[in-house]
């Protein structure tokens, strides 16, 4: 199974944030660059998935030069090659013209031969938290589309949806009725999914080919190896540059929130504290006095 | 918000290792009032100590540094911190193997038990290294690793149970108040101190804390970058944190250090990566620490695949992650050694600074003692803050050099090499002659000085092999057998040198005699035109200088020094002033000197003014005004090359007309141009004349080093106590000169020892002097009148006679050498008849 995970590039982030003089973007100067938890963990399953399936991983972002790192840094742990639509800047982008840059990459790829049976996206975005491209690319590729998804794996048989506890599939928004994105051939397989739903854990069964939007918390991402990292500097990147900004509506600033007070209350030093402890813990539920 | 006393007999800002070994060694010597802050949290207030990779090799071709060092694992080990696991130095070329007998000549010299090793030996400690990639190491087996915020933690509490300290975390130092040039109080998030004395232990913060008080710590932020990689099955087979010793793979300027399960790998090879301490992110801001910043992958990548050359069975396992990557931030200065003391531009402002987790307990205590004492046990003039010139302290400067010396960190650094960068700085009147007369500029002091002149390569021919030229390309680097060319010819008939760099200043005021007296070891009191040549001393009786001052009128003593240590000799006299009545007036960039010596010396003088400069019209040691021409020139007639001759001082504006007279005067009489490898080493050397920082240092006195005079002068100075002790002391070292009997190699090459070198007695065993020092070169140089390659040692008194046979080792190599000097007699022209002629 062939898979392309969706990523981007975004500030690496840990404490206080400050926004730069545009107010449209986190001010990055001395801040290092990642991709999302939520890709961390479709990279992840995607290497799991192609491993266990004998497909490859490929990686794409839409975003500046520098973005090829994150491309990079996802072939050091186990993806074979990357994308970069270069945009210097990508904020000027609507979440919908990135959906329809992404499916034209797919388009084009699929023409010169490369075709992808699954597309993974994180949930949301890290800095900007649209949850829109995974959904919106799906639709552009008349693909179906879960989102909310923790684990993947791919299985025989038909497609159904079903869910443990009780769950229904509540997380497909669309439907598979043939792809007429007409980008992987049919039949390529079908992929199992679960998520955590509203009352419990969600399993979807669809056929490929699919658009997943991942949540992290199923997989444990793996660290880099250094015959990894050193596989991943002579890495093929296709290079693609983006169009002029697209028809959708971008963001027009964002704004920080009111830093909130906290307050440290010291209940004391060594076995003293106990009983203020357990006060405490009684007082917020806890425990039961 | 806990608040923070209102007073403290002095505020030490900052909680790494160096600011925790401060405040416990501070209490230790009985401060009371200290108040310890840092704007994190404890024990890790997230600077360069909290992410070190704190392991330790003793070995440093400083002597100060591995002094410091030395003294840090010892107070590690006390603290029980330390685990001793041994260390490899690794070479992958042969260039590499010849630094490690450097190496080994630096552990001899400082007596630290070192060896080289062949590639299987090194396997036999390191099993999974590629003993096909190396040529050899030097192994240290003294060298091991520590906890230092352990340590910190421990200094610091330690500190309080004494109830000496109030540790303040969590606050942040908004100000400092100086008035009249005095700290006087300390403004913190948490409330204001009041205080005399405020000691700058924030390492990268450094710079930013300083200029809140008005002054400078010249130290710029600069990435070293590290990584850890595991786990790695054959680390967790051993217990502990470090079974396996640590390796450094200096040619491609790596480390590989075992942390338990996972090893870590650090890099100097990547470009310089400088930061400015007000971009440092604040604690809230960072994703780690704020001096753990962003790892740069694209800066490590070459660096991974040599690692796994040289260890690939560990490295190139799959299964091995890199699971922490860095770009940690270290403090980088321009000449690489740590900023200490009190600034000279604000009293009462400390800094202990741009220091190294090997050197932390070392500085704490050696600065504490300053502070304390006004003297370190450990000599620390070479980190000495009052030692920068002006220009070394802008950001321009500390960038260029910082950033030229950080791939020099494993480099391979010969002793006489230049700087590239920031260069051109200060240009004496003459410079522009100089150029044409194709001279090969050395800089001290940001100042270009002639070390010699291609010009005179014609000499080469007339002297032939009395120019004992250097066969071999390391000890020829950065020398020329034209110096030898120049030392014979100013010997036979004139040299004129340009001594633009000297640091000039004056004492002046109705308290001036008083002043100097106090100051310096010689009698002061002179008559006008006096010039003094003295020893100045600590307390101890060490030196802290030697120059030249001359009196220049009742009320004015003119002080001469040199570029190097110049600043600090400013800043010595300004804290030894009276409260009132003496002034001192930096002159250094308004007088020019020019040197001018050799037997022609008189005659080109004499030819171009009509004063009196026979032998009894201008004795040796006096100074006056002369006209030659119409330029009033200050006449000094003194000599640090041992031959008859004057300075000559003029105005900075009238020194190229000067350099012109003469030089066309000097036509006639065989005068060339002498560059500064005469005057700094050949022609002291064989004259047996002490140098600052090499002879002469805090440690010895001036009885070791042979320049006490039959009678002390009766009134007080600095020093004298002490001074008058080791009179009547047996000195326990003895400072002699030396003569190499025999240059051959085993390979049959001429070598010439550069200094630093071990000297050992005939059976090749370690010579240890009373201060428990090993024996080592404390100068080399040629002395091409005696046809002989010269060192100057500390020797056991017992050894230090004349005629007594010893070696030096040199590259691993022993050479035969003979004492030939056991005071300040001069191995050329001991009676001084050509000074005095």
């Amino acid at each position: 199974m062939n898979i392309l995970v969706c990523i981007k590039r975004v500030p690496d982030i840990a404490g206080s944030v400050t926004l730069d003089a545009t107010g449209t973007r986190i001010d990055d100067s001395g801040l290092g660059h990642t991709k999302s938890s939520h890709e961390e963990c479709a990279v992840e399953l995607a290497i799991q998935t192609a491993a266990a399936t004998g497909g490859t991983v490929t990686v794409l972002t839409v975003g500046p030069a520098e973005a090829v790192e994150q491309l990079r840094a996802a072939v050091a742990v186990g993806a074979n090659d990357g994308i970069l639509v270069e945009a210097a800047d990508p904020s000027v982008f609507a979440p919908e013209d990135i959906a329809q840059i992404i499916g034209d990459v797919i388009r084009d790829r699929a023409e010169a031969g490369q075709t992808f049976d699954l597309v993974l996206t994180g949930d949301d975005a890290a800095d900007t938290g649209d949850f829109q491209v995974g959904i919106r690319l799906a639709y552009d590729l008349e693909y179906p589309v879960l989102t909310n998804i923790q684990t993947i794996r791919a299985v025989d048989g038909d497609v159904g949806g079903g869910g443990e506890g009780g769950a229904t599939g509540s997380g497909a928004v669309g439907a598979a009725d043939g792809g007429s994105g007409g980008v992987a051939d049919g039949g390529a397989g079908v992929i199992e999914a679960r998520g955590i739903g509203p009352a419990g854990t969600e399993v979807f069964t669809l056929a490929l080919p699919a658009v997943i939007a991942v949540q992290e918390g199923g997989v444990d991402p793996r660290y880099p190896s250094i015959t990894g990292r050193m596989k991943a500097k002579k890495a093929p990147i296709a290079e693609y540059d983006a169009p002029e900004p697209g028809t959708g509506s971008p963001r027009i600033r964002l704004e920080l929130p009111e830093v909130r007070q906290s307050s440290v209350t010291i209940l004391g030093e060594g076995p003293d504290a106990a009983p203020a402890l357990v006060d405490v813990l009684e007082e917020i539920g806890v425990m039961r006095p | 918000m806990a608040s923070i006393p209102a007073q403290a007999s002095v505020v030490v800002i900052g909680a790494g290792i160096v600011g925790n070994s401060l405040v416990h060694h501070l209490a230790e010597l009985g401060w009371t009032d200290i108040v310890q802050v840092d704007k994190g949290p404890l024990p890790n207030p997230g600077g360069s100590t909290g992410h070190a990779s704190n392991f330790i090799f003793p070995v440093d071709h400083s002597r100060e540094i591995a002094d410091l060092t030395l003294d840090s694992m010892a107070q590690y080990k006390e603290l029980g911190v330390f685990t001793e696991s041994g260390g490899f130095e690794v070479a992958r070329t042969e260039e590499r193997m010849e630094e490690l007998r450097r190496r080994m000549a630096s552990a001899r010299a400082w007596g630290i038990e070192s060896s080289l090793v062949t590639p299987a030996e090194v396997v036999e400690k390191v099993p999974f290294l590629d003993p096909s990639v190396i040529v050899g190491g030097f192994w240290t087996p003294t060298v091991g690793v520590v906890d230092s915020v352990r340590a910190g933690t421990m200094m610091r509490e330690s500190a309080e149970a004494a109830g000496a300290l109030t540790v303040s975390p969590n606050t942040e130092v908004t100000g400092i108040d100086v008035d009249n040039g005095r700290i006087t109080r300390v403004h913190t998030s948490r409330g204001e101190i009041v205080t005399d004395r405020v000691f700058v232990a924030c390492g990268v913060w450094s710079p930013r804390i300083a200029a809140m008080a008005g002054a400078e710590i010249p130290l710029t932020p600069a990435v070293h970058q590290m990584i850890s990689v595991g786990p790695v099955p054959q680390l967790a087979e051993r217990p502990g944190e470090i079974s396996f010793p640590i390796v450094r793979d200096m040619d491609t300027f790596c480390y590989e250090r075992q942390h338990g399960s996972d090893m870590e790998i650090g890099s100097y090879a990547h470009r310089p990566i400088l930061h400015d301490p007000d971009e440092i992110p604040s604690i809230e801001a960072a994703k780690l620490s704020p001096t753990e910043m962003p790892f740069t992958d694209e800066d490590f990548d070459p660096q991974l695949e040599q690692a796994v050359e040289l260890m690939p069975e560990v490295l190139s396992n799959p299964d091995v992650e890199i699971r922490y990557a860095i770009n940690g931030l270290l403090s980088l200065t321009p000449d690489g050694a740590p900023i200490l003391g009190e600034s000279p531009q604000v009293a009462g402002l400390w800094s202990a600074a741009a220091v190294w987790v090997k050197e932390g307990p070392g500085v704490g205590r050696a600065v504490a003692e300053w502070m304390t004492n006004g003297l370190p046990e450990i000599d620390v003039q070479g980190a000495d803050i009052a030692r920068f010139h002006p220009h070394q302290r802008t950001r321009e400067h500390v960038r260029a050099r910082t950033s030229e010396a950080f791939n020099k960190t494993y480099g391979i650094v010969h002793p006489g090499e230049q700087w590239a960068s920031d260069r051109n700085v200060r240009l004496s009147p003459m410079h522009a002659r100089e150029k044409e007369l194709g001279a090969v500029f050395f800089e001290t002091g940001g100042w270009e000085r002639p070390q010699w002149y291609e010009s005179n390569a014609g000499l080469l021919e007339e002297f032939g092999d009395r120019v004992m030229p250097r066969p071999n390309e390391w000890d020829g680097r950065w020398w020329s057998p034209i110096i030898n060319a120049e030392h014979l010819a100013m010997r036979q008939r004139a040299g004129l040198v340009d001594l633009s760099s000297f640091v000039i200043f004056d004492v002046a005021g109705p308290a001036a005699l008083d002043a100097v007296q106090r100051i310096a070891l010689a009698q002061m009191d002179v008559t006008i035109g006096r010039v003094v040549y003295t020893p100045i001393l600590d307390e101890n009786g060490g030196f802290r200088s030697d120059l030249t001052i001359m009196r220049l009128a009742h009320d004015r003593f003119r002080i001469v020094t040199g570029a190097a240590h110049g600043m600090a000799d400013v800043k010595w006299f300004h804290d030894r002033l009276p409260a009132s009545g003496a002034q001192i007036a930096d002159l250094t960039s308004s007088w020019t000197t020019i040197g001018l010596w050799g037997p022609n010396a008189r005659d080109i003088l004499g030819g171009l003014t009509s004063a009196d400069v026979s032998y009894e019209g201008f004795r040796f040691g006096t100074a006056r005004t002369i006209e030659i021409g119409s330029l009033p020139v200050l006449a000094s007639r003194i000599s640090y090359v041992g031959d008859l001759g004057w300075e000559l001082y003029v105005p900075m504006e009238s020194g190229l007309r000067l350099w012109d007279v003469l030089y066309e005067a000097g036509r006639d009489h065989g005068l060339i141009p002498v560059g500064l490898g005469v005057y700094g080493t050949t022609g002291r050397i064989e004259k047996g004349y002490r140098a600052f920082g090499a002879e002469l240092d805090s440690e010895r006195s001036v009885v070791e080093v042979g320049m006490s005079r039959p009678k002390v002068k009766s009134q007080d100075f600095v020093g004298r106590a002490a001074h008058l002790r080791h009179r009547e002391e047996e000195p326990k070292a003895v400072l002699c000169s030396l003569t190499v009997d025999d240059h051959t190699s085993a390979s049959g090459q001429m070598r010439y020892m550069l200094g630093g070198e071990p000297i050992v007695s005939a059976d090749g065993d370690p010579l240890i002097d009373g201060h428990g020092r090993n024996a080592y070169v404390t100068s080399a140089g040629s002395a091409p009148s005696l046809g002989k390659h010269v060192l100057m040692a500390f020797l056991p008194p017992a050894e230090a006679v004349l005629g007594n046979r010893l070696q030096v080792v040199y590259m691993e190599e022993f050479y035969p050498v003979t004492v030939a000097s056991v005071d300040s007699t001069p191995l050329f022209d001991p009676d001084n008849e050509c000074i005095r002629r």
